[in-house]
């Protein structure tokens, strides 16, 4: 960006509206591994692939549907354009991790775990290669057009905040609250606690485990949607859907869960914003080349020390 | 494969203990000998470049299944090692050279020349080719450090965290390794820095170039022999039995005795160590290496090879690692011919990863151990099962 020295305070602040924005996202993410995690006690290794859909579905809502590539010469995108293609991408996603977890996954229900993890990464390499195919993506990177007027909305600290990081901050602070409200207080919530507890005894009390954890995979992929869109809206340059990029974020989303106790949903948020901000923390202030590295060393550290995570609590293997 | 395997079935016929233990040796070099001097110039030297990649595959399937396959654990970072090693050992030969014979250009015998440069009249074994070995043996050496380092703590972990630790470590190698500084390519320059300076300077994000070629059909295959000859007898030995113990039941194996963590970095070493060796023969192979090629894409490759071939079969994964490198061209021919009756909207993309990806998933469903389980190909024919599965 600037090429004089920036401001300390100024830098700081901007740093941490960055890592505010893509922890927000990476809690998103991270949400949904968690109460996959916490119900089938498994890596749903195709989760961060739902995430790039959700961008791409996002950018095909934008470019394809509502033809609004043009918007930035022509006045900015009408009102409507983001609640439609947020909720589009949402149902879009919601749609195919219900496919997933009903063809793949369901399956494999009493098989070891490595086998489940094994067909994970399969889906996630077909989700990948399915994208790249020219009749659905494409394997070109493509542009997502600006949805919101570029405004800025307030200044924090000297640091200009634009529309775009409001809903990018704030968004995933509503669905986060939701989220709380519908695991703590439904009866829904109530049902996945119980599954997630002891699957038996929840199916002895009269809980359909089976809808249950097809509610859990609409649920998360509906989340992961909602973070790749707002990414999509962010960083505009997508990649082409097989792209390490999009896989290094889902792993970051990923050690957030584990940094924040994987099965434990407040966990997830938690960990979420410390990863976004100690990656952009990371990026400001020591070598940027390395900003993965900071991620997983965390991530190593965290397993070394305290493996149940920070929310987490500690589980003895019996016998 | 069957040679290895007519050495250890010659072994169980009571020749005297020293050959016994070196007939693997000789039926590595035999297999060398006979690819490079009877093989290749029957085939042509793309069948022969085939055949490399099909070699340097089984090296990289077979020591992936002394952990996934053998021990039970699940690593995905077994590019991260072959990168690794192909870059030390790259960095060993390609200084080595400069220093030593003053350019970094061929300076090998017979058995690291390929029929298709032309005709040559050194010597059996050149000053490059020693060279060449101990660039590999170092590559092995420090890959098998890293996978100690790894090890050692993320051991500790149960299955799916197992994974993603190496999967982490993976991309933590190509981002420190695509971040080292600029190569020197003066053979003033190199002679003027110590060597400590000069294992780092790596090339970066353009990738570690100019190597010199010595990879042949020879060298693959002589390594081909001789981690097949070692897969084949660590799982009869009482070392294999305790890594399958380990994979059977962790607690139950440890109830008897097992060490597993000590067991599983052995384990891990050793393909770690094999990784390395194979990143080597790559990187001598197209004379440069590129941390950006040896990403977690190749890690899933070599996955892919072990799962479908078996978790635990040796012979399994090497047929694996034959069809799933012959498949792409194959494929490649398929699709090309019909594509050139459809219009360029509708040409037929790389079908690669999405037949892999199609046929792992439908294997866990309907056979989860894979092609051959835990079984040889061999134990088939003979009609014996060794051990039920």
């Amino acid at each position: 960006m600037d090429t004089q020295p920036l401001d300390p305070l100024l830098k700081l602040t901007q740093t941490l509206l960055d890592g505010f924005a893509v922890g927000g996202m990476y809690a998103l993410i991270a949400l949904g591994y968690t109460m996959v995690y916490g119900i089938l006690k498994f890596i749903n290794f195709a989760h961060s692939d739902v995430f790039t859909l959700g961008a791409w579905v996002s950018w095909v809502l934008a470019v394809r549907v509502l033809r609004l590539d043009g918007v930035a010469d022509a006045g900015g995108a009408p009102l409507w354009a983001v609640p439609i293609v947020l909720l589009g991408a949402m149902l879009a996603c919601g749609t195919v991790g219900f496919l997933i977890e009903r063809l793949a996954y369901k399956p494999l229900r009493a098989a070891p775990r490595l086998n489940v993890l094994i067909t994970a990464i399969g889906v996630s390499l077909l989700l990948q290669n399915v994208g790249q195919l020219r009749v659905v993506f494409g394997p070109y990177p493509k542009s997502m057009p600006p949805l919101l007027p570029d405004v800025t909305l307030l200044h924090v600290a000297g640091v200009r905040v634009p529309v775009v990081d409001v809903l990018v901050i704030g968004l995933p602070l509503v669905l986060m609250l939701g989220l709380e409200w519908l695991i703590f207080r439904t009866r829904v919530g109530l049902a996945m606690r119980a599954v997630s507890y002891n699957p038996q005894t929840a199916a002895l009390m009269g809980v359909n485990v089976n809808r249950v954890i097809s509610f859990t995979f609409v649920l998360g992929s509906a989340l992961a949607a909602a973070a790749g869109f707002l990414y999509a809206l962010k960083y505009v340059g997508l990649k082409q859907p097989a792209d390490t990029t999009w896989v290094m974020l889902g792993l970051k989303a990923f050690v957030a869960a584990v940094v924040g106790g994987i099965g434990n949903v407040r966990g997830a948020m938690l960990g979420g914003f410390a990863i976004g901000l100690l990656e952009f923390l990371g990026v400001a202030y020591l070598e940027p080349l390395y900003r993965d590295v900071y991620v997983f060393a965390v991530l190593i550290l965290v397993l070394l020390f305290r493996p149940a995570g920070l929310l987490g609590r500690a589980t003895v293997e019996k016998v | 494969m069957s040679a290895a395997a007519s050495s250890s079935r010659a072994a169980d016929g009571g020749w005297v203990p020293a050959l016994r233990s070196g007939a693997p040796v000789l039926v590595a070099v035999g297999l060398g000998l006979l690819m490079h001097f009877a093989v290749q110039p029957a085939v042509g030297a793309f069948k022969a470049r085939v055949l490399i990649d099909i070699g340097i595959n089984i090296i990289l399937a077979v020591s992936l299944t002394l952990v996934n396959g053998f021990t039970g654990q699940f690593s995905i970072g077994h590019a991260g090692f072959m990168a690794l090693g192909g870059y030390a050992a790259g960095a060993l030969s390609y200084y080595g050279s400069i220093r030593l014979f003053g350019s970094a250009a061929f300076n090998g015998g017979v058995v690291s020349w390929t029929a298709s440069q032309g005709t040559f009249g050194g010597p059996w074994v050149g000053g490059g080719d020693v060279l060449f070995v101990a660039a590999c043996l170092t590559g092995g050496l420090v890959a098998a450090g890293a996978g100690y380092l790894v090890g050692l703590p993320s051991l500790r972990l149960r299955g799916d965290y197992l994974a993603i630790v190496t999967l982490g470590f993976g991309e933590i190698v190509r981002v420190v390794l695509q971040s080292t500084p600029a190569q020197l390519s003066q053979a003033a320059d190199v002679a003027a820095a110590p060597w400590p300076l000069l294992t780092l300077k790596l090339g970066g994000a353009l990738g570690f170039i100019g190597l010199p070629f010595y990879t042949t059909l020879f060298w693959v295959y002589l390594v081909v022999g001789l981690t097949l000859a070692v897969a084949i007898r660590l799982k009869r030995s009482s070392y294999g039995r305790a890594f399958l113990a380990i994979r059977e039941d962790e607690v139950a194996a440890e109830a008897l005795g097992v060490h597993t963590t000590r067991y599983k970095v052995r384990a891990f070493v050793l393909a770690a160590f094999l990784a390395g060796v194979a990143g080597a023969l790559y990187a001598h192979l197209i004379g440069s290496i590129n941390a950006g090629e040896l990403g977690f894409q190749k890690s899933f490759e070599v996955v892919i090879m072990v799962v479908l071939g078996g978790m635990g079969s040796v012979s399994g994964s090497t047929l694996a690692a034959i069809v799933l490198t012959l498949l792409p061209e194959l494929l490649r021919s398929v699709t090309g011919t019909i594509n050139t009756h459809l219009p360029r909207e509708y040409e037929l993309p790389d079908l690669r990863m999405i037949i892999y990806s199609l046929a792992l998933i439908l294997m866990m469903i309907l056979r989860p151990q894979g092609f051959c389980g835990l079984r040889e190909i061999w134990d088939w024919r003979i009609g014996r099962r060794r051990r039920p599965t």
